[in-house]
């Protein structure tokens, strides 16, 4: 696991039933793209989040792909509808296997 | 000399279309916290500069949003991380930081505003960073952590923060007063291959594009800065090297008693202005 | 990235002899890298224009941090594309059941001054694109 990784997620608690929020997230990762050399020159290989994934009660929200051009600390803003209170889980994947998991809790009301 | 100086900056400045924010533009953090970034100059500029501006205002909208709302200022990360360290246990001695200072948020209110400050007992002027070593070396029986470093520059972040919005307020007069004559003189002394000093840049050209960037004040009231360029949390010293590289010179050491009078200095040209670490730049 | 008078006039070669011919969508020296992630995405389906919002800076005051937010009502993918960077690739954003709006923002690196595009793949699988140049300075010191 790359060191210093920390999902931080923002969600409002509280949304009436059909409501559309906002939701910021952002992980703090170096997102080493595989294009920079080191001091002796040699090629520091990619080591990037691939790919981040909100879903809310079980039903996706957004599944997105990254690239090596997403910059340092991955920060993602999308909007979800809340249907009903529940839980948001956000994933995101890291290109040497791990997996970063964060969840909310959104009451109706 | 003189003229050589005037040719090297004036073959660095030009007068193109600027990316700067709109001039009415005002740093509201999370929207409910006025920071001042622009205010009257302090007393002791009044033959130099009638205004103090933050360097906030010398960045394009894009930038100056990063600062507008805490979630989305990735210097934030890093104080999370040293929220960790405050409270972990380092050293002989076995004690964190909350072994004596308890809650950061009330212990270290006010701090950021008043540094660097002269210390009785050591008999120094004593910045953040130094004040973090001591107590690490002696207080804690630690390591000391390096003075530009990614710790320093986090709890450095995570005690500006308890302080951000309170006027910048360095006393400059006292025990401190000797130093403060020496950042001066070092503030107006030119360096380097470019004969250039803080003042050539920061006093005489600050608006005015070096290649495609603006000139700022250069006041450190926004330090630890988090720059889009490293994407990491920048030191006031860290700066000052650069800076200083930059007119080709050899650098002071991060530490060094002639940066530590040069922040005292450069602090003080920016008392009144608010502190606003950790801030976003490019 | 320098250029040369030679290199610049076959740029503009290159421009032109794009304009002429339809086949190749995106100019510049990643086209192929381009034209490639354009085809892994569409099919090779036509593109139409409209319907697709790109926000970006017009200009960036460091490439390393861009922001930039695309937005396709009814879309159920969009992609985003930087066609200068030496991987053309930035992000592919999937809309699941829930989106509360087929939108998003992210902070992406630019190479240097480049197109940057984003391509919606439509409900109906039609495909739409909306591009906007990012000019990117180079700093002053860098310090």
């Amino acid at each position: 696991m790359a060191s210093g990784v920390k999902p931080r997620v923002k969600v409002p608690k509280k949304a009436a039933a059909g409501d559309v929020i906002v939701i910021k997230t952002l992980i703090s990762h170096k997102m080493e793209s595989g294009q920079r050399k080191d001091k002796e020159g040699n090629l520091i290989p990619r080591s990037i989040i691939n790919r981040f994934t909100c879903d809310f009660n079980g039903q996706s929200v957004m599944d997105a792909t990254f690239e090596s051009a997403i910059s340092t600390n991955p920060y993602v803003q999308f909007e979800a509808t809340v249907p009903e209170a529940g839980e948001f889980k956000f994933t995101w994947y890291d290109d040497d296997g791990s997996v970063y998991e964060e969840s909310k809790k959104v009451a109706i009301g | 000399m003189k003229f050589k100086a005037m040719t090297a900056i004036a073959a660095l400045l030009l007068s193109a279309p600027a990316a700067m924010a709109d001039e009415e533009a005002e740093l509201v953090v999370n929207g409910d916290l006025n920071l001042v970034t622009r205010t009257a100059a302090p007393a002791h500029l009044a033959d130099s500069l009638d205004e103090v501006l933050s360097g906030w205002r010398f960045r394009s909208d894009e930038t100056q949003a990063l600062q507008l709302d805490d979630f989305d200022n990735p210097g934030m990360i890093f104080v999370d991380q040293a929220m960790d360290t405050w409270g972990t246990v380092d050293g002989e001695k076995g004690k964190s930081c909350a072994s004596c200072h308890d809650d950061v948020e009330t212990s270290m209110k006010g701090v950021r505003a008043v540094y660097p400050k002269w210390n009785d007992s050591a008999e120094e002027v004593r910045t953040i960073a130094m004040q973090v070593n001591d107590c690490r070396e002696n207080g804690m029986g630690a390591e000391k952590w390096k003075y530009t470093g990614g710790k320093m520059a986090a709890m450095e972040a995570l005690i500006s923060l308890q302080s951000r919005g309170m006027p910048v307020d360095v006393a400059i007069d006292g025990p401190a007063e000797v130093m403060w004559e020496e950042g001066k003189e070092l503030y107006y002394t030119r360096t380097g291959q470019l004969d250039l000093s803080c003042a050539n840049c920061h006093e005489d050209n600050y608006g005015n594009l070096i290649r495609a960037d603006h000139l700022s004040q250069g006041h450190i009231n926004g330090f630890p800065a988090y720059r889009l360029k490293n994407a990491k949390l920048n030191t006031v010293h860290a700066r000052f090297k650069g800076c200083v590289r930059d007119t080709r010179a050899e650098t002071y050491k991060p530490g060094s008693a002639e940066f530590v009078a040069l922040e005292l200095y450069v602090a003080s040209r920016g008392n009144g202005l608010s502190v606003e670490g950790p801030s976003v730049r490019n | 990235m320098e250029f040369t008078r030679r290199d610049t006039l076959a740029l503009g070669l290159g421009a032109a002899a794009v304009a002429a011919l339809p086949m190749q969508v995106f100019a510049g020296s990643h086209g192929g890298k381009v034209d490639e992630a354009v085809a892994a995405f569409t099919g090779g389906a036509e593109i139409g224009e409209g319907g697709v919002e790109l926000t970006a800076p017009e200009i960036a005051e460091n490439g390393n941090t861009v922001p930039v937010e695309v937005s396709a009502p009814g879309a159920s993918a969009i992609m985003l594309l930087a066609t200068g960077n030496p991987t053309p690739g930035v992000a592919t954003f999937n809309f699941g059941p829930l989106a509360g709006a087929q939108s998003a923002a992210t902070r992406i690196r630019l190479a240097g001054t480049q197109d940057v595009v984003a391509i919606a793949k439509m409900a109906d699988g039609s495909f739409v694109k909306a591009s906007s140049t990012v000019k990117v300075t180079i700093g002053g010191c860098g310090g």
